[in-house]
Order: structure tokens, then C-alpha cells, then sequence
């Protein structure tokens, strides 16, 4: 797959089951280098389904995937390898609740890139420091604050350099006064040039570091556009549905 | 293996409550069942240093301590490996090896464990080494000399009963074990293998690094009962004449007729081993919690 405008991520007519629940029925997206894609839509819309279908934590029922020309199959080697190009935040921060701060952060740093362990704890400290607590290193998770685990958790994944972040609604589980921290940590990613998919129903990061917004709906992207595009002018019924809902909040 | 209540107090039943009355509250509440243990241990090292006969079995009886130690600690370690790979087993995608662990437990669990530990020393031990005599020489027979003698270096003649009872013991406790290890794994939230998989961990990568960790520290209570259990079960092996403290102190009534001191002997040595080591479990127990 040779594209003159660098695709990094190709998901090709992806269909996921899960027994009689259609997750995703055919979404086909691509996704230039360097660009934010946020994501929107109801509950159970198939957002998630999507965004661990692009990682292969799900394997699609068909369809395929491509991460910068490589196509995705459930051969182990090229998973794993893949995968640490490919970092993923998720609503709960999932962080090891036996490690600290900086050891979660070095963890996979070390089994999966092979750093030494000094490297790694450098490493370490550079991305404590760019999510803005370096003074947590040697706390554990519950220690901290919900926004605090979030942003251990995008420091965990951003310290693997990957070219591709994901982002699973990653303040939704936050108390309001922490999203903003979250929040200001993915628009200073989005500014210094990550590829970057977000499902996020949060209104104003889409508009200020989007470069496109998809809507899906039932398992489909239904309008995929930009920021202004949607929010707007949104062409279908269920778009426009869908966002006089959630701008009631 | 019987099951065990964690918690030494569980064993009193339900708390009653008198109200108004602080002294009778706290009289009912107390410990007395634990003041019948001292009693019993202050009472045996009575009668051990004060009644001749008695002194006499417990000397006698003691040199089989260390054997009942030795065998406990290493077939619970061996127990432990082979519970952990039959747990894993167990939950693992492979349909194949889900169904071996599954037969593995079914089986063991299916038989008694004294004919287990008879068959396991006497039956499939000596099956296991004549087969691997029989490949051995199989390769030696088509100039593969230097890999037979692996399978050769093992004769059964030279399998001690100590080592065919540590392996009946570990491959019993093993099947138990496996659901211990296979609950305590599955009580981790799938996000924590997700989380660690997203990273570009491999599965046993994750296992080692993300979800072992935290499933032992969750199952180490149930694996110190598994332990204490381990001790009295250790007892079973003076079946196959191996010198721990059950087999010294029969041994000891056969040619004494002194049934009473040898008996009373080794009941009181087991209850107190047992007793401590709950105790230390639950002390552990205490600690795993407050470090939450
Ligand atoms: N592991 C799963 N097993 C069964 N059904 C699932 C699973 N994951 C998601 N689904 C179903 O797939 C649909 C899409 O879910 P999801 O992608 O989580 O939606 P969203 O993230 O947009 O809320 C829902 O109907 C959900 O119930
Ligand atoms: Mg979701």
C-alpha cells in the first residue's frame, strides 16, 4: 500500500459480530498522518467496537485493517510489534494497580522496546513531566485522583513513541474539574502532530484540535466531515438528533 | 483436602450479642475455644517432660519432623508450578489444552487421595520412568546414544519413595491448585490484559508482568490454606514408608505398644503446626489488606 498521502490507518469494510449484536456493519475509514479524528455517536453506536477493531484487541469478523501498510492478522508477532506503534487510552485508564506511576510507565518499555531500565525510567520521567505529574512517579493508582490515572495512563502508552494514539472516551469517567487536565494533555499531543483517534463527546476539543469528526450511528459512519461540517451543518436527521442531545448538557 | 475457614474466629458461629450487659457480651465473644488449644499444648509439655513413656515417643518421634517438613515444602512448591500451568491450561485458547486441564482435575479429583498417592508412587511413576528407559534405549538402538542416556540416566530402582510420594502429593495438590491459580487470574478485570496487549506485550508477557502479580496476591490466602492442608495431607505418605512424623510414630506403637504416647504425640504435633501456620495466614492476610 503505497500512498503518496501516507494513510496510517486503513480500515477497510469492517464488519464485527458479536453473536446476533452487529457491532460494526461495514465502516471503511482512512486516516492521513498527523490528523485528529474525533469520534461521535450514541451509546452502543459501535464507537469502541471501531477503536479496538484498528488494534486488533477485536478481531473483525471481515475486513481488514492496515497500520502504515501492515496489514493486521492475529499472527502474534506482527500484533505485538504493531500494537506498540499503536497507543490506546481507555474510559477507565486501566492502569497496574501493583505498580507505580513511573513502573507503569516503564513496564512495557522495557519487556516490549527492550530498554534498559535506566533508559526507561529517563523515559519515564520525560512523559511524567510532559502530562504534568512528575512528583507521582512512585505513587500507586489508587493514590491518585481520577484525571492523575488518565494522564499516567496516556504517558504509559506515549513513552512506547507510537505514531498512532487512541483515545476511548477518556474523561468520561472524570469528575467535571478534571477533565480539562486530560483534555490539555491531548490538545498539546494534537498540536505537536499525533495521529490521533478520539472518541470524545467533548465539544470543545473537537472543535479546537479535529481535523475531521465522524458521527456513527448503529455500527455505520453516518457523516464524516469537519468539525464546523458537523456540529453546524449537519446533513442527515440522525446527526442532527443526535447533537441537539447532547448540546442540552 | 477439606475446605478451611480462613478466619480462625468463623469457627466460633455467630456472634451473639448481649445487650446491656458489657461482661457477659465479652464473655461470650472471647476466645475460649483458642484458650482449649494453649491448654492442650501446656498439657503436652507437661506430660512430655514429666511421664518417662511419654518423653521417650517424643524423642523418638521427632526425627521424623524434618521429613514432614521437607516433604510439605517441596511438594507444595512443585504443586504450585503444576497448579499454575493447569490453571493456565485451563482458561487458555487452546481448546486442546483446555480440555487436558480440565481432564487432569476431573481425574484427580474423582479418586480418594490415599489410592492417589498409591497409585501416583506405585503405578505411574514406574510406568512413566520404564517408558522413558524404553525410548532410551529405542534411541540408543538407532545411534542416538547421547540422547537416550537422558532417558536413561533414571531407573526405577533408584527412585527413592520420598521423591515418588513428593510427586503423588504435588500432582494431587496440583488439581486443587489449578482453580485456585484459574480463579485468581480470572478475578482481574479484562481490562488489565487489554491495557497490557494494547502495549504490545505478548499473552505470557502480560500473565507474567500484569496479571500474575495481581492474582497471587489475590489467591495467597487461599493458597496458605492450600499449605496447612498440605501438612496434615503430608501425613498420607507414611503409606508408602516414608519416615515423616505419622510413619516414626507408627512405627514407634508397633514395637512399644505404647499407642497412646504416639498417638497423642503426633495429634498434638499437627494440631500445633496447623494452628501456627493459619495463624501466620491470617496475619498475611491482615497485612494484604491494609496495604490495599
Ligand atoms: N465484547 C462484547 N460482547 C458482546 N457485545 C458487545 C461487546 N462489545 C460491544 N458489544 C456490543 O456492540 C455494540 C457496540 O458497542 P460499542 O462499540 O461498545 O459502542 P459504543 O462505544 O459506541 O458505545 C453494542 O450493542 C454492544 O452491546
Ligand atoms: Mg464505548
Amino acid at each position: 500500500m503505497s500512498d503518496p498521502k501516507n494513510m496510517i490507518i486503513e480500515a477497510v469494510d469492517i464488519y464485527k459480530y458479536f453473536g446476533d449484536v452487529q457491532a460494526l456493519n461495514g465502516v471503511s475509514l482512512t486516516v492521513e498522518a498527523g490528523k485528529v479524528i474525533v469520534v461521535v455517536g450514541p451509546s452502543g453506536s459501535g464507537k469502541s467496537t471501531l477503536l479496538r477493531c484498528i488494534n486488533y484487541l477485536e478481531t473483525p469478523t471481515s475486513g481488514e485493517i492496515y497500520i502504515d501498510g501492515q496489514l493486521m492478522t492475529n499472527d502474534q508477532r506482527i500484533l505485538n510489534e504493531t500494537r506498540a506503534e499503536i497507543g490506546m487510552v481507555f474510559q477507565l485508564f486501566n492502569l497496574f494497580p501493583h505498580l507505580t506511576a513511573q513502573e507503569n510507565v516503564t513496564l512495557a518499555q522495557n519487556v516490549v522496546r527492550g530498554r534498559s531500565k535506566e533508559e526507561a525510567q529517563e523515559i519515564a520521567m520525560q512523559q511524567l513531566e510532559r502530562v504534568g505529574i512528575p512528583e507521582k512517579a512512585d505513587v500507586k493508582p489508587a493514590q491518585l485522583s481520577g484525571g492523575q490515572q488518565q494522564r499516567v495512563a496516556i504517558a504509559r502508552a506515549l513513552a512506547m513513541n507510537p505514531k498512532i494514539m487512541l483515545f476511548d472516551e477518556p474523561t468520561s469517567a472524570l469528575d467535571p474539574e478534571m477533565i480539562k487536565e486530560v483534555l490539555d494533555v491531548m490538545l498539546d499531543l494534537a498540536q505537536e502532530g499525533m495521529t490521533m483517534v478520539c472518541v470524545s463527546h467533548e465539544m470543545g476539543f473537537a472543535r479546537a484540535a479535529a481535523d475531521e469528526v465522524i458521527f456513527m450511528d448503529n455500527g455505520l459512519i453516518v457523516e464524516h466531515t469537519t468539525p464546523d461540517g458537523l456540529f453546524n451543518n449537519p446533513q442527515e436527521e440522525r446527526t442532527k438528533l443526535f447533537l441537539s442531545q447532547i448540546l442540552q448538557h | 483436602m477439606a475446605e478451611q475457614p480462613t478466619d480462625l474466629e468463623t469457627r466460633v458461629g455467630p456472634k451473639i450479642e448481649f445487650r446491656g450487659d458489657p461482661f457477659a457480651s465479652r464473655l461470650s465473644s472471647f476466645p475460649w475455644w483458642f484458650l482449649g488449644l494453649i491448654l492442650i499444648a501446656v498439657w503436652a509439655v507437661f506430660i512430655i517432660t514429666t511421664q518417662e513413656s511419654y518423653r521417650e515417643a517424643f524423642d523418638f518421634i521427632k526425627q521424623g519432623i524434618p521429613v514432614t517438613i521437607y516433604i510439605t515444602l517441596i511438594s507444595f512448591t512443585l504443586a504450585s508450578v503444576i497448579g499454575l500451568m493447569a490453571g493456565l491450561a485451563r482458561i487458555s485458547r487452546s481448546v486442546v489444552l483446555r480440555n487436558i486441564g480440565t481432564f487432569y482435575i476431573e481425574v484427580i479429583r474423582g479418586i480418594p487421595m490415599l489410592v492417589l498417592i498409591f497409585y501416583l508412587a506405585l503405578v505411574a511413576v514406574p510406568s512413566v520412568v520404564d517408558g522413558m528407559n524404553a525410548f532410551g534405549e529405542w534411541l540408543d538402538g538407532n545411534g542416538l546414544g547421547f540422547l537416550g542416556g537422558i532417558f536413561l540416566a533414571i531407573e526405577n530402582k533408584n527412585v527413592p519413595l520420598e521423591a515418588r510420594a513428593v510427586i503423588a502429593l504435588a500432582v494431587t495438590y496440583g488439581a486443587f491448585m489449578a482453580e485456585v491459580f484459574r480463579a485468581g487470574i480470572q478475578s482481574i478485570g479484562r481490562g488489565q490484559m487489554e491495557a497490557a496487549r494494547s502495549l504490545g506485550m505478548s499473552y505470557a508477557q502480560s500473565m507474567r508482568y500484569v496479571i500474575l502479580p495481581q492474582a497471587v496476591r489475590n489467591i495467597l490466602p487461599a493458597l496458605g490454606n492450600d499449605f496447612v492442608a498440605m501438612v496434615k495431607d503430608s501425613s498420607l505418605v507414611s503409606v508408602l514408608a516414608v519416615r515423616d512424623i505419622t510413619q516414626v510414630a507408627r512405627l514407634y506403637a508397633g514395637r512399644s505398644f505404647r499407642f497412646a504416647e504416639a498417638y497423642t504425640i503426633i495429634a498434638v504435633m499437627y494440631l500445633t503446626m496447623v494452628v501456627l501456620l493459619s495463624l501466620l495466614v491470617q496475619l498475611i492476610e491482615r497485612r494484604l489488606r491494609a496495604n490495599e
